[in-house]
C-alpha cells in the first residue's frame, strides 16, 4: 500500500537535506512567516511545509499532480481532514498503548506479539480507511487520490481485513506450538518448521484407518528453568518466520500511516493558508507552469503573501510581462517596494514549484533547477572581514551550488563598494550567469549599470 | 651461537606406516624413508639475529594445530632431500593441486573437530551422531583427494608416491564399503520427520504426519503488505551445537518412534571406533609445512618480489644471489608502499667472507641478515627472496650480532663477544657459515681493528664463509678470500640512503673519520640526529 500523495510514482524522500541555502531563503524571502501561517501551531505541520516547499519539484509533472489534488482538497476540506485524523489516531494509539515491534534481537515471540497489537489496533482504522473511500471516492477528480482510493478498496477488502483478524488471533497458539522437524548433524534437531495442526473434521473412517503415530510426552520439572528457556528457544526456532512476517506487516501498515500523514499534512498547510488568505480577501491562482527552457514569467497582481500575512491586509500586488527574458532588473527610488516585489518573485517561484496556489490573480511562470538569493546584508555585525568581502565570499558560496536553469534574486548586490568597481563586477558575475542559463531579478541602484545592460 | 644442523629428533625413528592392503609404500612428504631426525624441539640459536624467527613465526600464525615449526627449525644438508622438498613445493605452486590439498586440509579439520566435539558430549546418540558426521567427512575428504590428485600434473617424487598410496587406500574394499555404510546410516536418520508439540512447561513428540507449513500461509497472507525493502525481522538464531537434556529426551523419543535407524547408527559405530589412518593424518600434517610457506610468500610475489628455488650444493662453494631481500624486513613493512630494495652478492674462486662497509641505516644489517636467511631456508628446501641463487648448503650458521648489554652479565662487553667468538671458532668447521654484525663496538678502535684482524685470519685459515658488517675499512681488503661490498648513498644528496649494497672497494675512510662514523659524529650523523 503506497500513499502516493506528493509524488506519482514514488514516496517523500525523508532523507534528503534541505538545500544548503534554506536558511538564506527563509531569510530574504521571509519564508518563515509563510510556514507559520500553513502550520497554524502544529509543529509537524511546520516540519512538512518547511521540507516540501524548501525542496520543490522541477518536474512539471510532478508540480500538475500536487495541483491536482491540491484543488480536490480545496473543494473536500472536510473529508481531506476526515482522512488526516486515521494516522493520527494511529499514532495516537501508539503512542498510548506502547506499541511497538521488538527490535530483531528481542527474539520472535516478543517481536511476535509487538506486531500482533499493532495489527490489531490498526484494522479498525483501515477498515473506517475504506469506508471513506466507498463513500467519497466518486468527489475526487484528481490522480493522485483517485489512485489513493482504489488502491484502499482493492487492498482492503472486507474478506481480507477478516482474514487477518482471524490469523492474528491463531497466532495466540491457545493449544501450544506445532513444530516439525528432522535430525541434522550430530543428531541435533534441525528445519525446525511452524505447521498447523491437522483438521479434526477429517473423515472419521481415515481417521479410525490411519495408524496414529505415538505419543511421547514430558513435563518439564517447574524449577527447570534452563529447560524452560530450551524449549522456549525451541519454540522461538519454529515461529521466526511467521513472526517475520507478522513484523513486516504491521511495520508495512505503520509505514503506510506515517506516510499518509506526512503526504497529507502538506495539503493540511496549503488548506490552512487558503483559509487565511481568504479571510484577508487576498487572491491565489494555479500557476501555468511551462518547463525549464521556455523562459516565461508573467503576473498579475503578484504580492509578497508573507507581507500580506504579517500586515494582515491586502498588499499592492505588480502586473509583470517577462516572457522570454533572462533578466529583469528593478530600479527606481528607495521604499518603493523593490525588495517586495523581489520576494513576491521568489516567494511564488517557490511555492509554484511546491505544486501550490501562488499568491497572484494570474501567474505563469518556468521551472527552475533552484531559487537562489544573494540579498544586501546590513544588520551582519559580527563580520570581521570588509563588507564587500563578504558579499563576494557568500556570492561564491552560491555560485557553488547554481545549476544552469536557477533563478538567481539579486537585491542591491555589489553596493557595498563604489559604483565603478561594483557594476565592473556585477556585469562580470552577471554575463557569467546568464550565459551559464541561469534567470536572473536584479534590484539595484547603480543605474550606470542597468543602463548600459538595458542598451545591450 | 651456532647451531648443529643434525639435531636432537622429537620423535624416535617412525615406523613406516603403510596400508598393507594398499600394496604402496608411502611414508613422509618431508622426508625419504631413511631419514629419520626431521623435528627439532627448539628454535637454532642464530634466529632471532636473523630475524628468523619472525619469519616463522608469521609462517606457521593460524597453523598451530599442525605444529609446524619443528619442521622449521629442522634444516637439511642433504642437497638431495632438498631437491626432493624443492620439487614438491614447485608442484603446490600448481593452483589446482594447491585448493585439492587445501580442501582436504579444511575436511581434516572438520574431522577433528568433529571427534573432539564427540568426545565431549553426554548423550549417547548426540555422541555417535558427531561420529558419523566425523565419519563421513573423512571418508570424503580422503576419496576427493584420490580423485583430486589424479587430475593433477605432478612431478615431484613426494607427491607421486603419495598419489599412488592414496589411490590404493581409498580404493580398498575396507574404506569403501565404510564410506557406503556411513553414507547409509546418515541418509536414513536425515530422512527422519517428527513433530513437537511445545506448550507452557511441556512438550509432546510425535511422527510427523503431513501437516502443512502454517509459516507459509502467514506468509502470503500477509504478502499484501510487504512491499520494497522492509526490514528483516526474521531472527537468525544461531545454531547450537551441544544438547540440553530437553533436546536429548527429544532425541530419545525419536529413538522411540524410529527404531532402525538408530539401531544402524549403533552398530556403525561399534565397528569403526578408530577410522583415521596414520599415513593420511601424518601427510595432512606435513604437508602443511609447504601450504604455509607457499601462503607466506604469495603475498610478497603478489607485490612483484622475487622468489626462486635455489641450486644447492655441499661440495662447490662458490655462490651468488640475484635479487634477494630481507624477508623479515618485507615482512615488518607488508603495509608500506615504498618497496624493498632488492641486493645481489656472490662469491667466486677463492672468495669466501664479504665484508660490508658504509654508513649507518644504509641497509648494512638487512643484507648480512638476508644472506643468513637465504642460507638457512634453502636448507630447509624451500624458495628462497631472490631472482636467482646458488646457495652452499653449509653445516651450521654462526651469528653474531651487536646485542643489548644484559646488566646481569658480570663479564664486560669485549670480554663477552670475545667468549662467545671464541666458542664459535671452536665450533666450526669449513662448511660454516659465520655472519658477524658490528662487533667490538665498546673497544677503542685500536683494539677493535687488532681483534678483527685476528679473527679475520682464523676465518681465512678455516676457510669458512662469512658476512662481516663492519666499520673497519681496512677488513675489506684483507685478502684475496675477502670480497669488500659498500653501502650506498645518493651521490647527489650523501644523507640519502639507497640501500644498495654494491661490490667495490671500501671508501678509504681516514683514521679520524671512521673514528668519527663509530660514534656517529659524521657531518650527515650529526646532521641526522639532530634533524630527526
Amino acid at each position: 500500500m503506497k500513499v502516493f500523495l506528493l509524488y506519482p510514482d514514488r514516496d517523500f524522500d525523508l532523507s534528503r537535506e534541505l538545500p544548503p541555502n534554506a536558511a538564506d531563503l527563509s531569510q530574504d524571502l521571509g519564508l518563515d512567516i509563510l510556514f507559520a501561517a500553513m502550520a497554524q501551531g502544529d509543529q509537524f505541520l511546520l516540519d512538512v511545509a518547511r521540507r516540501v516547499v524548501l525542496s520543490g519539484s522541477d518536474e512539471l509533472d510532478v508540480i500538475l499532480y500536487r495541483q491536482e489534488i491540491l484543488k480536490d482538497c480545496l473543494k473536500h476540506p472536510d473529508i481531506v481532514r476526515q482522512i488526516y485524523s486515521i494516522p493520527v489516531e494511529f499514532l495516537e494509539r501508539k503512542r498510548k498503548e506502547w506499541l511497538w515491534i521488538s527490535p530483531r534481537h528481542a527474539g520472535p515471540s516478543s517481536i511476535l506479539s509487538g506486531a500482533q497489537r499493532m495489527l490489531e489496533v490498526s484494522l479498525d482504522l483501515l477498515q473506517k480507511l475504506r469506508q471513506i473511500a466507498d463513500e467519497h471516492a466518486g468527489a475526487f477528480t484528481s490522480r493522485g487520490f483517485r489512485r489513493f482510493f482504489s488502491m484502499i478498496k482493492q487492498e482492503l477488502d472486507d474478506t481480507y481485513l477478516a482474514t487477518v483478524a482471524k490469523h492474528i488471533q491463531a497466532l495466540r497458539f491457545p493449544k501450544g506450538v506445532l513444530l516439525s522437524a528432522q535430525l541434522g548433524n550430530g543428531n541435533e534437531g534441525t528445519n525446525y518448521t511452524l505447521c498447523k495442526p491437522r483438521d479434526r473434521e477429517r473423515s472419521w473412517l481415515k481417521r479410525i484407518f490411519a495408524a496414529r503415530s505415538p505419543i511421547y510426552s514430558f513435563s518439564l520439572h517447574p524449577r527447570d528453568d534452563h529447560g524452560a528457556r530450551v524449549l522456549g528457544e525451541l519454540r522461538d526456532r519454529g515461529l521466526a518466520r511467521a513472526a517475520n512476517s507478522t513484523a513486516q506487516a504491521a511495520e508495512h501498515i505503520e509505514s503506510f500511516f506515517k506516510v499518509l500523514r506526512w503526504e497529507l499534512a502538506f495539503y493540511m498547510g496549503c488548506l490552512n493558508l487558503y483559509e487565511q488568505l481568504q479571510q484577508l480577501n487576498e487572491p491565489i491562482a494555479f500557476p501555468q507552469v511551462a518547463p525549464a527552457d521556455e523562459r516565461r514569467f508573467s503576473c498579475t497582481g503578484l504580492y509578497d503573501i508573507s507581507l500580506a500575512l504579517t500586515m494582515k491586509r491586502t498588499v499592492v500586488g505588480n502586473d509583470v510581462a517577462a516572457d522570454g527574458k533572462d533578466l529583469v532588473i528593478i530600479t527606481g527610488p528607495n521604499q518603493g517596494g523593490k525588495t517586495t516585489f523581489l520576494r513576491s518573485v521568489g516567494l511564488a517561484q517557490l511555492m509554484m514549484q511546491a505544486g501550490m496556489f501562488v499568491p497572484a490573480e494570474s501567474f505563469s511562470g518556468t521551472v527552475c533547477s533552484g531559487v537562489f538569493t544573494h540579498f544586501k546584508r546590513e544588520e551582519d555585525r559580527t563580520l570581521r572581514s570588509g563588507k564587500f568581502e563578504e558579499e563576494l565570499k557568500r556570492m561564491s558560496a552560491m555560485i557553488d551550488l547554481i545549476r544552469p536553469n536557477g533563478l538567481v534574486l539579486l537585491n542591491e548586490s555589489f553596493a557595498s563598494t563604489n559604483e565603478r568597481e561594483g557594476a565592473e563586477i556585477a556585469r562580470e558575475v552577471v554575463s557569467a550567469l546568464l550565459e551559464s542559463g541561469v534567470k536572473i531579478f536584479y534590484v539595484t541602484h547603480m543605474y550606470e549599470f542597468a543602463r548600459r545592460v538595458h542598451e545591450q | 651461537m651456532g647451531q648443529p644442523m643434525q639435531s636432537e629428533s622429537l620423535h624416535p625413528s617412525s615406523v613406516a606406516v603403510t596400508s598393507e592392503e594398499a600394496g604402496a609404500v608411502f611414508q613422509s612428504i618431508l622426508h625419504f624413508p631413511d631419514s629419520v631426525q626431521y623435528e627439532t624441539r627448539r628454535q637454532p640459536d642464530f634466529f632471532s639475529d636473523l630475524n628468523l624467527d619472525q619469519i616463522i613465526e608469521a609462517i606457521t600464525a593460524h597453523k598451530e594445530e599442525y605444529n609446524l615449526q619443528p619442521f622449521f627449525w629442522t634444516p637439511l644438508r642433504d642437497p638431495e632431500l632438498v631437491r626432493y622438498r624443492q620439487e614438491v613445493m614447485r608442484d603446490l605452486e600448481d593452483e589446482a593441486l594447491m585448493a585439492c590439498i587445501k580442501a582436504f586440509a579444511e575436511k581434516m579439520r572438520t574431522v577433528r573437530r568433529y571427534l573432539a566435539l564427540a568426545e565431549k558430549l553426554d548423550y549417547d546418540y548426540h555422541k555417535k551422531g558427531w561420529i558419523l558426521e566425523a565419519a563421513l567427512v573423512y571418508g570424503d575428504a580422503v576419496t576427493a583427494l584420490a580423485r583430486d590428485l589424479a587430475a593433477v600434473p605432478l612431478k615431484s617424487r613426494g607427491l607421486l608416491a603419495f598419489r599412488e598410496w592414496v589411490q590404493c587406500y581409498a580404493q580398498t574394499p575396507a574404506s569403501q564399503s565404510f564410506v557406503a555404510e556411513a553414507q547409509q546410516v546418515k541418509c536414513a536418520l536425515s530422512e527422519l520427520k517428527y513433530c513437537v508439540i511445545i506448550e507452557s512447561g511441556k512438550f509432546k513428540v510425535k511422527r510427523y504426519e503431513g501437516e502443512a507449513d502454517y509459516s507459509v500461509e502467514i506468509e502470503r497472507i500477509f504478502e499484501k503488505f510487504r512491499q520494497g525493502d522492509v526490514e528483516s525481522y526474521l531472527v537468525k538464531l544461531p545454531e547450537r551445537s551441544g544438547m540440553s537434556h530437553i533436546e536429548a529426551q527429544i532425541l530419545e523419543f525419536v529413538a522411540r518412534l524410529y527404531p532402525e535407524p538408530f539401531a544402524a547408527l549403533d552398530s556403525f559405530c561399534a565397528r569403526h571406533a578408530r577410522f583415521l589412518d596414520e599415513t593420511i593424518q601424518a601427510f595432512d600434517r606435513e604437508i602443511q609445512f609447504y601450504v604455509a610457506y607457499l601462503d607466506f610468500i604469495a603475498e610478497f610475489k603478489c607485490k612483484g618480489l622475487p622468489f626462486c628455488y635455489p641450486q644447492v650444493s655441499t661440495t662447490d662453494k662458490a655462490e651468488f644471489v640475484r635479487d634477494g631481500f630481507d624477508l623479515a624486513l618485507a615482512l615488518a613493512t607488508r603495509d608500506d608502499a615504498k618497496p624493498i630494495v632488492l641486493n645481489d652478492f656472490s662469491l667466486d674462486g677463492p672468495e669466501r667472507i664479504i665484508v660490508v662497509t658504509g654508513p649507518n641505516q644504509g641497509g648494512k644489517t638487512t643484507f648480512a641478515r638476508m644472506i643468513g636467511q637465504i642460507h638457512y631456508l634453502a636448507s630447509l628446501g624451500c624458495p628462497v627472496p631472490g631472482r636467482e641463487a646458488h646457495i652452499f648448503l653449509c653445516d651450521r650458521i654462526f651469528a653474531h650480532f651487536e646485542r643489548v648489554e644484559d646488566i646481569r652479565n658480570l663479564r664486560g662487553k669485549l670480554e663477552d663477544d670475545l667468549v662467545r667468538i671464541h666458542e664459535m671458532l671452536s665450533r666450526a668447521t669449513p662448511d660454516s657459515l659465520f655472519i658477524l654484525n658490528e662487533i667490538f663496538t665498546s673497544t677503542t678502535l685500536q683494539d677493535a681493528i687488532f681483534l678483527s684482524r685476528e679473527i679475520m685470519a682464523r676465518l681465512i685459515e678455516l676457510d669458512a664463509l662469512g658476512v662481516w658488517v663492519t666499520f673497519l675499512d681496512e677488513l675489506a681488503s684483507f685478502s684475496e678470500k675477502t670480497v669488500s661490498m659498500v653501502a650506498t648513498v645518493d651521490p647527489i644528496d650523501p644523507s640519502v640512503r639507497t640501500f644498495k649494497i654494491v661490490r667495490r672497494p671500501a671508501d678509504g675512510l681516514a683514521y679520524a673519520r671512521a673514528l668519527a662514523q663509530k660514534h656517529r659524529l659524521t657531518y650527515e650523523q650529526i646532521k641526522e640526529r639532530i634533524l630527526r
